[in-house]
């Protein structure tokens, strides 16, 4: 990697209360402008990973720094600027149902307004501006009042996407974006995400199943098997031998078929995590 | 004509609105829409406030008379007195829990008949709207107004109380029974008919297994509510521990009070324990 | 087991193995003789002289109470208005106090675990005690009037819609909180926008549904002096003023079953 790298992982390991080790010895650098794709069977610990960046899960051991910041040190008001810098996107979207399109946008500016201002939805007149360019830019603008539950999937995770925009973020954090939509919405999505990446020079790191869309809109794939780090390299390097040992076997002669996440996986059961990647 | 009237303006609100969102001007979406009758509600709940704590009529002086004995009070639960009546807590605790036992055992009885007869699609009509008379009397009268009924009829103690706390659990437990019959799944009841089975039997092998674990669930439940309840209608005569209550309270004894409220919350956390503890089992 | 083989070599089927059907005999026995037990108690504590009497004086009751004196009735439109009031203010009152209780007592969302005990203390205590109790108390140190009855029902009603309230907070879907935090909101701020609509349908439903409760029970705080329709129930009862008790018992019923249908429908519409 010839840029300089703007997040940095090292030695970053995470271990459950439970007991269940989730991640270990994870050694990542992610330059400006990289589109990274995670992937790796269920309970590999990518889901795990991706919120070990923004702390929504503690790492238990490790350091991460986003443009020489230390996040693990951070707390209280420090963390949540930090976080700012950080838009995530989520599997089912995670959206307030309740609330309309625009407030939905407009809570990725919950990090730069103060409490009373957000409780009485007075944002700044440039941040409201920015959230409805950023909704033409996904083409929901028509929407702006409707409720988030009466958006169809791929409309809500456009909505998504607009609000960790809004953030003004450097980093993107993309939790299986595409996971519960059907195959050409998800390819919808992917290249906005990757369009946006590009036109904000925005670094990202995507979890996702699927590794025909992984090796078609990444810059780089790395793989995850059982919390470690078994694949670092181009999307072109990606063979039947490397993912038989990220998935384990299975007949890959096909290259990369569609239906990637039926994969069945080898990994002991005492790894897999209770949790959906 | 008028729906593509109103269509029309619908989308000329929604576009001014977008186009002052392009310009960084956005407002939540008001509730209600149309502003005369937003306006409307507003106003009615205001003059409803004003009009309210108008007649409120607080008489200062004796609040600021009884702010020392307020003090008082909250400085007794930090020290409870068990001892100085405890003949008198324990008499009347006993004679609660029996109430609360013995009605919740009678009101239960009584209200599995009152509940099969209030359930719609097992009984005939007239049958159907007695039993619901009884429900809606049972139910709408609160328990200390019934007490103060059978005080009368049956003299002060424990009897009347019981009685009371019986009547009121026919209302509550016959209610919910009825609802659970109704909607119980009909598939296994014709199952049942099919194989030539009689009213009885019906009830026994189809209708029961549906309902019982719930039927026991709320029965526990009941029982709590009874005891809390035995605990306020000794107030007018009908025996337990409100009478114990009422005497400390009146006498401004607020330390026996005290512990009498704290006796109080601990049985009742007992007995939420024991029920989901119950709950559980029965499931 | 419940299938095993008689002497003849017949297998037996019964519902239940012998052991169990013990134990079930055992625990009937002892529910059994517990409830005849609390019998002697109450029977010990009774006047049975009046207990025999008891048909006579309810005859003589309900005669008393036939006709009701209609009159009456223009007399009770203040008292009924303030019942009203006692219920709709305390509710109002009980809900601003139990909304922060509920946050605070819901795993989900509060700062800290002795926090959280010390919520539910304050609703288990609230929820033990019945507002006629918390009314006599009140009486004693506010004196009598409307204000004791307001604050009555209001301690009541903390501990139910505490209670209700923070277990429909435990149920919200965790991802949007999540994502809220991830967009580095503050904490009042995650609950503003992940907590506060996913609860607010329930909250209302609650609310309306404990104003209902408030209503019935606001109609006898008047018994120990907390106002309201029952000061004229426990005049008119110690004047064995038995035709107007029959007005006031008619009033009541039909406010329970208007606020009842009230409540209903607000309660359908919003669900």
């Amino acid at each position: 990697m010839s840029s300089p790298s703007m997040l940095t992982l090292s030695g970053v390991g995470k271990r459950y209360p439970t007991g269940d080790r989730a991640l270990s010895d994870i050694e990542l650098s992610l330059p400006k402008g990289q589109v990274l794709a995670l992937i790796g069977p269920s309970g590999a610990g990518k889901s795990t990973l991706i919120r070990c960046v923004n702390r929504l899960v503690e790492p238990s051991e490790g350091r991460i720094a986003l443009e020489g910041c230390e996040l693990t040190r951070l707390s209280g008001a420090k963390l949540r600027q930090a976080r700012r810098a950080m838009g995530m996107i989520f599997q089912e979207y995670a959206l307030v149902d309740r609330l309309s399109v625009m407030e939905n946008v407009l809570s990725g500016q919950l990090g730069y307004v103060g409490f009373w201002r957000s409780f009485l939805r007075r944002y700044p007149a440039p941040a409201v501006a920015e959230a409805f360019r950023l909704l033409e830019r996904v083409g929901l603008s028509h929407a702006i009042d409707k409720r988030a539950d009466a958006l169809s999937g791929g409309q809500r995770q456009r909505v998504g996407i607009a609000r960790a925009l809004l953030q003004n973020p450097r980093l993107l954090l993309v939790d299986e974006p595409t996971a519960s939509l059907d195959p050409k919405t998800s390819r919808q999505i992917m290249r906005l995400i990757r369009e946006l990446c590009a036109e904000r020079e925005l670094a990202a790191i995507i979890n996702i199943h699927d590794v025909a869309l992984a090796q078609q809109f990444a810059d780089r794939i790395v793989g995850l098997r059982a919390g470690r780090i078994v694949f670092d390299g181009k999307p072109q390097a990606l063979t039947a031998e490397i993912l038989t040992t990220i998935y384990g076997e299975e007949e890959w002669d096909t290259r990369v078929a569609d239906e990637a996440d039926e994969t069945p996986t080898t990994t002991p059961a005492s790894l897999t995590l209770g949790v959906a990647t | 004509m008028r729906a593509l009237q109103a269509a029309s303006s619908e989308a000329t609100f929604d576009s001014a609105r977008m186009h002052l969102a392009r310009q960084g001007q956005w407002r939540p979406m008001p509730l209600i829409r149309d502003p005369r009758l937003r306006w409307g509600l507003a106003l009615a709940v205001a003059l409803y406030l004003v009009l309210a704590l108008g007649s409120v009529g607080v008489n200062w002086a004796r609040v600021a008379e009884g702010a020392s004995r307020g003090l008082n009070f909250i400085a007794a639960f930090a020290q409870p007195d068990f001892l100085t009546r405890q003949r008198d807590i324990l008499n009347g605790l006993l004679e609660s829990l029996t109430m609360t036992l013995t009605s919740t055992v009678l009101g239960v009885l009584l209200a599995i008949p009152v509940g099969l007869g209030a359930a719609r699609n097992i009984a005939p009509l007239p049958i159907y709207l007695i039993c619901r008379g009884i429900i809606a009397v049972s139910r709408t009268f609160q328990e200390i107004i019934i007490a103060i009924l059978f005080v009368v009829m049956f003299g002060f103690g424990p009897l009347a109380g019981m009685l009371t706390l019986a009547f009121a659990t026919i209302g509550f437990m016959a209610k919910l029974l009825a609802e659970d019959i109704e909607d119980v799944s009909w598939k296994q009841v014709e199952a049942i008919r099919a194989t030539g089975a009689g009213w009885w039997q019906t009830m026994n092998h189809a209708i029961q297994p549906q309902v019982m674990p719930r039927l026991i669930g709320l029965s526990v439940y009941r029982l709590d509510i009874n005891f809390r309840e035995s605990a306020v209608i000794g107030i007018v005569g009908a025996g337990g521990i409100g009478a114990t209550l009422n005497t400390s309270i009146s006498r401004y004894e607020y330390d026996t009070s005290a512990a009498i409220l704290l006796i109080i919350i601990a049985i009742v956390l007992l007995c939420e324990y024991a029920s989901s503890y119950v709950r559980r089992w029965t499931q | 087991m419940p299938v095993s083989t008689s002497p003849q070599g017949q297998p037996v089927w019964r519902l239940r193995t012998r052991r169990a059907e013990w134990l079930r005999f055992m625990a009937w026995l002892v529910g059994l003789c517990l409830i005849v037990l609390c019998w002697r108690v109450i029977s010990d504590n009774t006047m049975w002289v009046f207990v025999e009497d008891a048909g006579r004086q309810g005859s003589d009751l309900l005669a008393r109470m036939v006709p009701p004196k209609w009159g009456y009735a223009e007399r009770l439109w203040q008292p009924m208005w303030d019942t009203l009031n006692i219920a709709t203010l305390g509710t109002a009152l009980g809900i601003v106090m139990a909304f922060p209780v509920a946050f605070l007592a819901a795993r989900n969302t509060t700062p800290h675990s002795l926090v959280r005990s010390a919520a539910l203390g304050v609703i288990v205590a609230s929820r033990s005690i019945n507002s006629l109790i918390w009314a006599m108390l009140l009486v004693t140190i506010l004196g009598p009037g409307v204000l004791a009855g307001i604050i009555a029902i209001a301690l009541r009603s903390i501990g139910f819609v505490g209670k209700l309230l923070y277990e429909a907070i435990e149920e919200i879907h965790p991802t949007p909180v999540e994502a809220i935090t991830a967009t580095g909101a503050s904490r009042l701020q995650v609950m503003n926008y992940g907590v506060l609509p996913q609860v607010l349908p329930a909250f209302a439903g609650i609310s309306v549904y404990r104003w209902d409760i408030n209503i019935r029970e606001s109609t006898v705080l008047g018994l120990v002096g907390a106002g309201g329709i029952g000061l004229q129930l426990n005049a008119s009862i110690n004047t064995l003023a038995w035709d107007q008790v029959s007005v006031i018992f008619i009033m009541i019923f039909a406010t329970v079953l208007v606020s009842e249908w009230i409540s209903a429908r607000v309660r359908h519409a919003i669900i």
